[in-house]
């Protein structure tokens, strides 16, 4: 298993203990990542501007992987739609890969349509699968309770995913966190956008929506939030102490990447997984598991 | 609002963008509206409005509108709609409109600046990559030629330029 690793823009910079997670049980689990330093901006936060230019961007990452050879493995959602729907276009519309070729040629490259992408999650989930996950616990979770929270864009649009979810009802995060022995629980509009997309154009409504999943989430009482979107870590962990104190709450809940969780079951040690860069403390559910 | 200030051929402009194609197929059910998380929260951001003005030729009131950049492109109405509407691409497709009659939201100014230049939407800084170095993470280069290149051949750059010189 090998695939040419897509970081995207916010995790390398805002989210580190994410990326690093990520590669510390990729490297336990057998699954190699490989670097390209040519990846930038995947071209989602400028579909807004000009879809042109997105699409172009978008390609030319898919090429930059095209000539490793290999599939792409991002740990951003948005990313990882954004690049699954351009390569979806792009491998069934010739000619629109001909127009975008057009355009690449300028800078020297070509994209021919052949490469795949998935999220990291998705990886774990597909190419590994949870029984072999299963085996691999060194540490069982047992006595955690933990709810998910997918991102919007591991799911929507369906249709770019292969429809390997279900958007409405989705299921591979719960089971990839059932088996590391935890317990997940449901809670009050689970599948709640973040509202990060538009933190920039209105951090009003945007922090509104992340506040009342924080709310939603308190109040069933769990150890942490488990999720794989720098962008939702971002709104409800590193954003979590500006949210309290606008709406005068108080939630102290550790907001964890999926990776993160899956490297303590594997018996990694909390610091390896950034565990100490997270904006939540999380030294009381680090207590409970004795680690 | 008169009829004489409606332009009957938005709703075909629209059609043209990518992502638009499917703005006319609309029957105003307002699933839309209902599963939005935006519109639940701020009234003003209302897609089910949104489309029957645009398809009425409402163009002006549409493209200056600041309700157009709320979409927070979470595709729950996408998946829902019985119409195949693609509600989030309708609001691409209405945005691009917009950039290009100048009425581009500041905050996406700053984004198209930001990856024109640096091709990333959070700049490398010499920080980050010592945080990188100490994690045992590889360094990424600041700057991308080729993404610059890009926005110069899909003139992008320009819009990034006239914002900065403001």
């Amino acid at each position: 298993m090998k695939y040419a690793f897509f970081p995207g823009c916010l995790a390398p910079v805002m989210s580190r203990q994410f990326e690093l997670s990520a590669r510390k049980v990729a490297k336990k689990l057998g699954l190699k990542l490989v670097d390209a330093d040519d990846f930038a901006c995947c071209g989602f936060p400028i579909r807004s501007v000009n879809q042109e230019t997105a699409l172009l961007m978008a390609a030319r990452n898919l090429s930059v992987a095209e000539s490793l050879g290999l599939d792409i493995c991002t740990i951003c959602t948005g990313c990882a739609s954004t690049l699954a729907e351009a390569s979806k276009e792009l491998m069934h519309d010739d000619g629109l890969r001909e127009k975008v070729n057009e355009k690449l040629q300028k800078i020297g490259r070509t994209y021919k349509g052949n490469v795949k992408v998935k999220h990291f999650v998705r990886v774990l989930y597909e190419d590994i699968g949870p029984e072999k996950i299963k085996s691999e616990v060194k540490k069982s979770l047992e006595g955690l309770k933990l709810a998910s929270h997918y991102g919007c864009h591991y799911l929507k649009p369906s249709e770019v995913f292969d429809k390997f979810e279900d958007p409405e009802f989705p299921r591979t995060l719960d089971s990839l966190i059932s088996v590391l022995g935890a317990e997940t629980v449901d809670y009050e509009d689970k599948m709640q956008c973040c509202g990060g997309v538009i933190l920039d154009v209105d951090d009003k409504i945007a922090l509104m929506l992340a506040q009342r999943k924080l709310d939603h989430v308190n109040n069933i009482g769990v150890d942490a939030l488990v999720l794989m979107c720098p962008l939702c870590g971002s709104m409800y962990d590193r954003n979590q102490r500006v949210i309290e104190r606008r709406y005068n709450a108080t939630y102290n809940l550790p907001v964890l990447f999926y990776p993160q969780v899956l490297g303590l079951a594997l018996g990694l040690d909390p610091k390896e997984l950034g565990l100490n860069l997270n904006r939540v403390k999380t030294s009381d559910l680090l207590s409970k598991l004795s680690v | 609002m008169a009829i004489s200030k409606l332009d009957p051929k938005f709703k075909d402009e629209v059609t043209k963008v990518p992502g638009g194609q499917n703005v006319k197929r609309c029957f105003q059910c307002g699933t839309c509206n209902v599963g939005c998380p935006v519109r639940e929260i701020e009234e003003k951001y209302n897609p089910r409005k949104i489309i029957r003005m645009t398809v009425l030729g409402m163009r002006e009131r549409v493209l200056s509108s600041d309700f157009i950049w709320l979409c927070s492109a979470c595709y729950t109405c996408q998946e829902r709609c019985p119409q195949d509407v693609r509600i989030p691409e309708v609001m691409n497709a209405l945005k691009n409109l917009a950039v290009k009659e100048g009425y581009i939201h500041s905050s996406f100014a700053k984004r198209a600046e930001l990856i024109g230049t640096q091709g990333r939407l959070f700049p490398i800084s010499k920080f980050d990559n010592t945080k990188r170095k100490e994690l045992g993470l590889p360094q990424i280069t600041p700057e991308n030629k080729e993404v610059q290149e890009l926005f110069r051949i899909t003139g992008l750059n320009k819009l990034s330029n006239a914002e900065g010189e403001e």
